[in-house]
C-alpha cells in the first residue's frame, strides 16, 4: 500500500467538480507515475483542461467552483484546509498553452519564483539557478547574451521555453502543460516535445493535448476524457493500438471529435 | 444585354447633396467647439496679460517725523493719491527698522495706486481724476512712470487694494489642499480599484458598491461641499475654511474618478500575466504588486492626474466649507483658513473694482497653465500605456 | 496642539518604531529556522506581522481618542494618548513577537490584514453616500418640519428674508412670514439647463459624429485632445468669462434687436455651459457611435445607400440608447453646476420664460444660503440642504436611467 503510494505521484480519488450547480467532472480515478509523462487527451469540453487545473489548484480562482473528493500529492490530500495553495503551486508547477512570460527582462522571467520562494539570494546563486534552468530548458545557447531583454521579444517557441525554464527554476515535483504547443509552429513543437522527453527524468509531467499524434509521441501513459468522465487510462501504447473502451476507439481512430 | 447607368442621375445628386450637408453640419459643430476655444483664449489673454505688468512712479519720499504718524506725509501732497497705500503704510516700519532714514529725502520708484496703473494702460473705468490724469501725463514725458514685471503678483497674497492683491496665498493653499486630497484619494481609491478588480467575491455586496461609486462620480459636486458642512464641519467638528476639511472634501470628490480609471487599467492587464504568476506560486497579492500593478500603473497615473487636476480647479464644494474668506497671508498649517486658486479668482471676479478685472483673468491665466500641463502629463502617460498593450 | 503632537509621534516616532519592529521580528524567525526546520513564510512576512501588530492598536487608538475629542465627548490629554498608543503598540508587537516559530504562516496573517485594509477602502465610498444622504436628510427633515413640503413643492414665492428673526427668536406679530416656494427656483434651473441642451447636444452629437465617421486617423488624434481642453477649463473660469465677456455682448446684441436684457440673464450661463458640456456629450457618444459594429455599416453601404444615410438611418438608431444616456447624464451635469451660475446668473428668484431676464437656480440659493453670516439651525439655512436633497434626488434619478439605458444597449451588441 505504502510503496504504491510513493511509486504514484499522485493519486486521485472520486474527484467531482462543479462550477455552480453544473457537475464537470463527475468522479475521476486516477493514478499518475512518478518520472512518467501522462497526457490527457479527449474532445473539446470533455473535462481534461479542467482536471489539470484541478491539480494545482489553479480552480480556486473561478468563482463557484467547487471539488470534491480526495486528489493525493505523495499521499497528502492538496485540497485538505490546512493545504497552503501558494507552498502546493511551488511544488506542482504549471505551463500554460499561450507563452505567457512577464513583460520583464528574461532573467527576471527565470528568477521571479525562486526569489518569492525564497529560495536563493539574488547574486552569483541566482545567476547559477537562472543559468542552470535556461539550460535545462533548452533555451540557454539562444538567450545567453541578452538576459536583460526583454521575454516578450522571443518568438512564440522561444517564449514556451522561457515559461517551461520559469517553471522548473522552482524545482517542481510535477509539471503541468496544457496544451503547451497548441500556438506554436511544427519545429518549436518539436523542441519542446524533445524536451519533454529529457525533463521527464527528473520531473513527473502531466500534459494535456488535443493533438493525438503528440500524445502517441511524448507520453508513456494516457487517459482519454470524455463528457467529465474518465473513460480509458492505461499505457499509451495499449490505448492507441488496443483500446479497451469503443468510444476511445472511435475517438483515436478519428471517427468523432 | 441591358447598358447598366452607372453615372448620377437627377435623384442621385439630391441624395449626396444630402450627405454633403451632412458631414458639413458636423465640421460646423467642431468649428464652432474651436472657434470658442480661441475666442475664449484671446479674451482671457488679453484681459489677463497686462496684469503681468505694474505701473510704479518716482516721487520723492520724506522719511520724516510727520511721516511716522501719518505715512500719507511720505510723499508730497500732490503725489498722495498716485501712490499705492499700501507701499505708503509701509513707510513707518521702514523708518523703525532702519533709524538712519529718518529725516532723509530719496527719489524712488515706489508702487503706483491701482488707478494710475489702469489708466497708463489705456484701460476704460480707470477712475483716475482728471487732475491726477494731467500730473500723470506730465510725469510720463518726464520719465518719472513706468511699466515693470509684477513680481508682486506672485509674491503676495491677498488685499483689498488690487495693486497689491497676488495669488501667493491661494497658490500655497491650493497647494496644501492638493496634496492632502492626494494623500488620501489616491491610496483610497487606488485600493478599492484593486479590491473591486482582483479580490472582491461577485456578490451582492460588490454589486452595491459597484453601483455605488457610479453614483458617487455623477453627485453635483456641491453636494460633497454639503456633506464636508454637515459631517467634517458640524459634527466632527474640524476647523471651518481649512486645508483639512476642503483637502478631505474634494478627496471624497475625487475618489470615483481614481477608482473608475484603476479599475480600467487593471483591466487591461491581460489574465495570462496573472495565469503565469499564480501559476508558479504567487501569492494574491503578490500577484497585484509584482505584476499587476507596475503594468497598470501609467493608466493609474493618468487618471490620478485627471482626477486632482480636477479637484485643483473645483471650487463650488469649496464655498460651502468656507473656503471664499478674505486670507491674505498664506496659511501655517492644515487647520487654519485657507483659500485656494480658484476660490480667489471667484472673490477677485466679485470685486467691483475694474483693477480687479484683470488680476482674475492673470490668476485665470496661471491656473489654466497648471491644470492644461497637468492634463498634458496625463495624456502622455495614457498614451504610452496604449502602447504597451 | 494635540493634532501636531500626533503628527509629529506618527511620523516621528511609528516610522523608527516599526522599522525597529521588522528588524525584530525577522531576525527572531531567521534564529528558529536555525533549529532546522525550514520557514513557512519569506522572512520579510514575519517581520510585516510584528509591524502590522505595532501600528494598528496605537492608530486605532489614536484614532478612537480623535473622535472623541472631535465630538466633545472628552478630550484625553496629549501625553496621555501618546503613552497609550505607545504602550498598547509596544503590548501588540510583544504579542506578535511571542508567535514567530517556524511552522507559523506569517503570509496568511499579512495578506489577511492587507485584503481587510483593502475592504476597508472600498467601504469608504459606500460610507460617502451614506454621508451625503445623512447630511442633506437631516438638515432637511429639520426644515420640511417648520416649512410644509407641499409649500416647497408648489410654491411660487420664495422670500426667505425673515427666516433669520424667527431663527433669533425674534419675530414679531406683523411680520410677513418667510415664504419658500421653491418653483421659480426649479424653473430657473431648467430653462438654463434646456439652453446648455440646446448649445451641447447638437454641437456635442455632430462633432461625436463627424471624429468617428469622417475625420481622418490623424485629424481625430488632434481634435480630440483640443476638444478636451474645454472639459479640463474650471467652472469658475467659465463662470468668469460668461459674467464678464458673454453677459455684456448679449446686452448689447438684444439692444441692437431692440430688446432689453439684464445682466444676469439667463442665456449667457446657458451658452457657457452648453459649451462646457460639449466635450462630455461628445465623448459618450464617440463611444457608443463606435460601439456599433462596423458589419451593419458595412451592410448599409453595400445596399448602395449614401454615408450620411449609412450614418442616419443605421448608426444613429443602434447607438440611439447610448446617446439618451449621455443625454441624461448631460442634463444632470448641468442640473448640478454651480460655479457658472453662481458668477452669471441672478439671485433673484423669477418665474419667467424669458431667457434674456435674470433667473436663479438651486445651486445659486444653496450657496447663497450656506455663504453668508447665517445661524446654522435657521430655515433659511436648512433651506440650502432641502434644496440640496432635491438636487440629489434628481441626479440620482437620472443616473439610474441613465445606467439602465446603457445596459440594454450593451445587451444588444455583446
Amino acid at each position: 500500500m505504502t510503496s504504491n503510494l510513493i511509486e504514484n505521484t499522485l493519486t486521485v480519488r472520486d474527484l467531482k467538480l462543479w462550477y455552480g450547480n453544473f457537475e464537470a467532472l463527475h468522479g475521476i480515478n486516477l493514478d499518475i507515475q512518478k518520472g512518467k509523462v501522462t497526457a490527457f487527451i479527449g474532445p473539446s469540453g470533455c473535462g481534461k483542461s479542467t482536471f489539470l487545473r484541478c491539480i494545482n489548484r489553479m480552480n480556486d480562482r473561478i468563482a463557484g467552483c467547487r471539488v470534491e473528493g480526495a486528489l493525493l500529492l505523495n499521499g497528502q490530500d492538496i485540497y485538505d484546509p490546512s493545504v497552503d495553495v501558494v507552498q502546493l503551486r511551488s511544488y506542482i508547477g504549471m505551463v500554460f498553452q499561450k507563452p505567457n512570460p512577464f513583460p520583464k527582462s528574461i532573467y527576471e522571467n527565470v528568477a521571479y519564483a525562486p526569489r518569492i520562494h525564497g529560495m536563493v539570494k539574488d547574486g552569483p546563486e541566482m545567476d547559477e539557478l537562472v543559468e542552470t534552468a535556461l539550460k535545462r530548458a533548452g533555451i540557454w545557447e539562444e538567450v545567453k547574451d541578452k538576459l536583460q531583454q526583454p521575454g516578450t521579444a522571443l518568438s512564440g517557441g522561444q517564449q514556451q521555453r522561457l515559461c517551461i525554464a520559469r517553471t522548473i527554476a522552482v524545482k517542481p515535483k510535477v509539471i503541468l502543460m496544457d496544451e503547451p504547443c497548441s500556438a506554436l509552429d511544427p519545429i518549436a513543437t518539436a523542441k519542446i516535445e524533445e524536451l519533454m522527453d529529457e525533463l521527464k527524468e527528473e520531473y513527473t509531467i502531466v500534459i494535456v493535448t488535443h493533438n493525438m499524434q503528440q500524445a502517441a509521441r511524448v507520453s508513456d501513459y494516457t487517459a482519454y476524457f470524455y463528457l467529465g468522465d474518465l473513460i480509458e487510462f492505461s499505457d499509451t501504447h495499449t490505448i492507441f493500438t488496443a483500446p479497451a473502451n469503443q468510444k476511445t476507439e472511435d475517438y483515436i481512430t478519428g471517427r468523432f471529435g | 444585354m441591358d447598358q447598366l447607368d452607372m453615372h448620377t442621375n437627377a435623384s442621385m445628386r439630391k441624395r449626396l447633396r444630402a450627405d454633403k450637408r451632412f458631414k458639413l453640419y458636423g465640421l460646423a459643430a467642431i468649428s464652432f467647439a474651436l472657434a470658442f476655444l480661441v475666442f475664449f483664449f484671446v479674451d482671457i489673454i488679453g484681459k489677463g496679460a497686462p496684469a503681468f505688468q505694474q505701473a510704479e512712479i518716482q516721487v520723492t519720499v520724506h522719511y520724516s517725523e510727520a511721516a511716522i504718524n501719518n505715512y500719507n506725509k511720505a510723499v508730497d501732497k500732490e503725489y498722495k493719491h498716485l501712490v499705492s497705500k499700501a507701499w505708503l503704510r509701509l513707510v513707518p516700519n521702514q523708518i523703525a527698522g532702519k533709524p538712519e532714514l529718518l529725516g532723509q529725502d530719496y527719489e524712488e520708484w515706489v508702487l503706483a495706486e491701482n488707478s494710475v496703473d489702469q489708466y497708463l494702460k489705456g484701460h476704460e473705468g480707470h477712475r483716475l481724476k482728471e487732475k491726477n490724469q494731467r500730473l500723470v501725463d506730465q510725469m510720463k514725458t518726464d520719465g518719472k512712470v513706468r511699466l515693470v514685471f509684477n513680481s508682486g503678483f506672485f509674491n503676495s497674497g491677498d488685499s483689498k487694494l488690487p495693486e497689491n492683491a497676488g495669488i501667493l496665498a491661494a497658490a500655497i493653499g491650493s497647494v496644501m489642499v492638493l496634496l492632502l486630497t492626494m494623500l488620501f484619494a489616491v491610496p483610497v481609491g487606488v485600493m478599492t480599484a484593486i479590491y473591486l478588480e482582483e479580490f472582491a467575491p461577485d456578490n451582492r455586496l460588490t454589486q452595491v458598491i459597484e453601483v455605488n461609486i457610479n453614483n458617487l462620480a455623477a453627485i453635483p459636486s456641491i453636494l460633497y461641499g454639503l456633506l464636508g458642512l454637515a459631517i467634517f464641519i458640524n459634527v466632527m467638528g474640524a476647523p471651518r475654511s481649512s486645508a483639512l476639511v476642503g483637502g478631505l472634501t474634494l478627496a471624497l470628490m475625487t475618489l470615483p474618478v481614481i477608482i473608475i480609471a484603476t479599475r480600467a487599467a487593471l483591466r487591461s492587464v491581460p489574465e495570462p500575466i496573472r495565469e503565469a504568476a499564480y501559476g508558479l506560486g504567487a501569492s494574491s497579492l503578490q500577484v497585484v504588486w509584482h505584476h499587476v500593478l507596475p503594468l497598470a500603473m501609467p493608466g493609474i497615473l493618468t487618471g490620478s492626474i485627471i482626477g486632482l487636476a480636477q479637484a485643483m480647479g473645483e471650487t463650488a464644494p469649496l464655498l460651502i466649507v468656507g473656503m471664499m474668506a478674505y486670507i491674505p497671508d498664506a496659511p501655517g498649517s492644515i487647520f487654519e483658513a485657507t483659500t485656494v486658486l480658484p476660490a480667489q479668482i471667484y472673490t477677485w471676479s466679485s470685486e467691483s473694482v475694474r483693477a480687479f478685472e484683470e488680476r482674475t483673468a492673470a490668476g485665470i491665466m496661471v491656473l489654466l497653465t497648471v491644470l492644461l500641463t497637468m492634463n498634458a502629463i496625463a495624456v502622455k502617460f495614457r498614451n504610452r500605456s496604449e502602447n504597451t498593450w | 496642539m494635540l493634532y501636531s503632537d500626533l503628527f509629529f509621534w506618527l511620523f516621528g516616532g511609528l516610522i523608527p518604531l516599526a522599522i525597529t519592529a521588522f528588524m525584530v521580528a525577522r531576525s527572531k524567525a531567521l534564529s528558529t529556522e536555525q533549529d532546522g526546520a525550514r520557514l513557512h513564510s519569506r522572512t520579510g512576512y514575519y517581520g510585516w506581522y510584528a509591524v502590522i501588530w505595532l501600528a494598528t492598536p496605537a492608530v486605532v487608538s489614536g484614532l478612537v481618542f480623535s473622535i472623541t475629542h472631535m465630538l466633545g465627548l472628552f478630550t484625553v490629554p496629549a501625553p496621555m494618548l501618546l503613552a497609550t498608543m505607545f504602550t498598547l503598540g509596544c503590548a501588540g508587537l510583544v504579542y506578535s513577537l511571542g508567535h514567530i516559530k517556524v511552522e507559523f504562516r506569517a503570509r496568511e496573517k499579512v495578506e489577511t490584514f492587507a485584503r481587510a485594509m483593502f475592504i476597508l477602502a472600498a467601504s469608504i465610498s459606500i460610507l460617502t453616500t451614506l454621508g451625503i444622504v445623512l447630511s442633506v436628510v437631516f438638515e432637511s427633515v429639520a426644515f420640511f418640519r417648520v416649512i410644509s413640503f407641499w409649500d416647497f413643492i408648489t410654491g411660487t414665492k420664495w422670500e426667505p428674508d425673515t427666516a433669520f428673526l424667527i431663527g433669533a427668536g425674534r419675530d414679531t406679530a406683523g411680520m410677513t412670514p418667510p415664504a419658500f416656494g421653491s418653483v421659480p427656483i426649479f424653473a430657473g434651473t431648467f430653462m438654463i439647463t434646456g439652453i446648455a441642451m440646446l448649445v451641447a447636444v447638437p454641437i456635442g452629437l455632430f462633432s461625436a459624429i463627424y471624429m468617428s465617421e469622417y475625420a481622418s486617423h490623424t485629424a481625430r488624434g488632434r481634435l480630440k485632445p483640443m476638444l478636451e481642453i474645454l472639459a479640463g477649463i474650471p467652472t469658475v473660469v467659465y463662470g468668469f468669462f460668461a459674467a464678464i465677456t458673454i453677459s455684456p455682448l448679449i446686452v448689447k446684441a438684444a439692444t441692437l434687436f431692440g430688446l432689453e436684457a439684464d445682466y444676469t440673464n439667463a442665456l449667457a450661463p446657458g451658452l457657457i455651459m452648453g459649451i462646457m458640456i460639449i466635450p462630455f456629450m461628445s465623448s459618450l457618444s464617440d463611444d457608443v457611435i463606435n460601439a456599433v459594429p462596423q458589419a451593419l455599416r458595412d451592410g448599409s453601404l453595400a445596399l448602395g445607400t449614401t454615408k450620411s444615410e449609412t450614418i442616419r438611418h443605421i448608426v444613429l438608431p443602434a447607438a440611439f440608447p447610448g446617446i439618451v444616456s449621455a443625454f441624461l447624464l448631460a442634463i444632470s451635469r448641468a442640473i448640478g453646476e454651480t460655479m457658472i451660475v453662481v458668477m452669471a446668473a441672478g439671485l433673484r428668484p423669477n418665474l419667467t420664460a424669458n431667457p434674456l431676464e435674470g433667473v436663479t437656480t438651486v445651486t445659486v440659493k444653496i450657496v447663497e444660503a450656506l455663504t453668508g453670516d447665517q445661524e446654522f439651525d435657521s430655515a433659511f439655512t436648512q433651506s440650502a440642504f432641502a434644496l440640496g436633497f432635491v438636487l440629489l434626488f434628481i441626479t440620482l434619478i437620472l443616473n439610474i436611467v441613465s445606467t439602465i439605458v446603457v445596459r440594454k444597449f450593451k445587451q444588444r451588441y455583446e
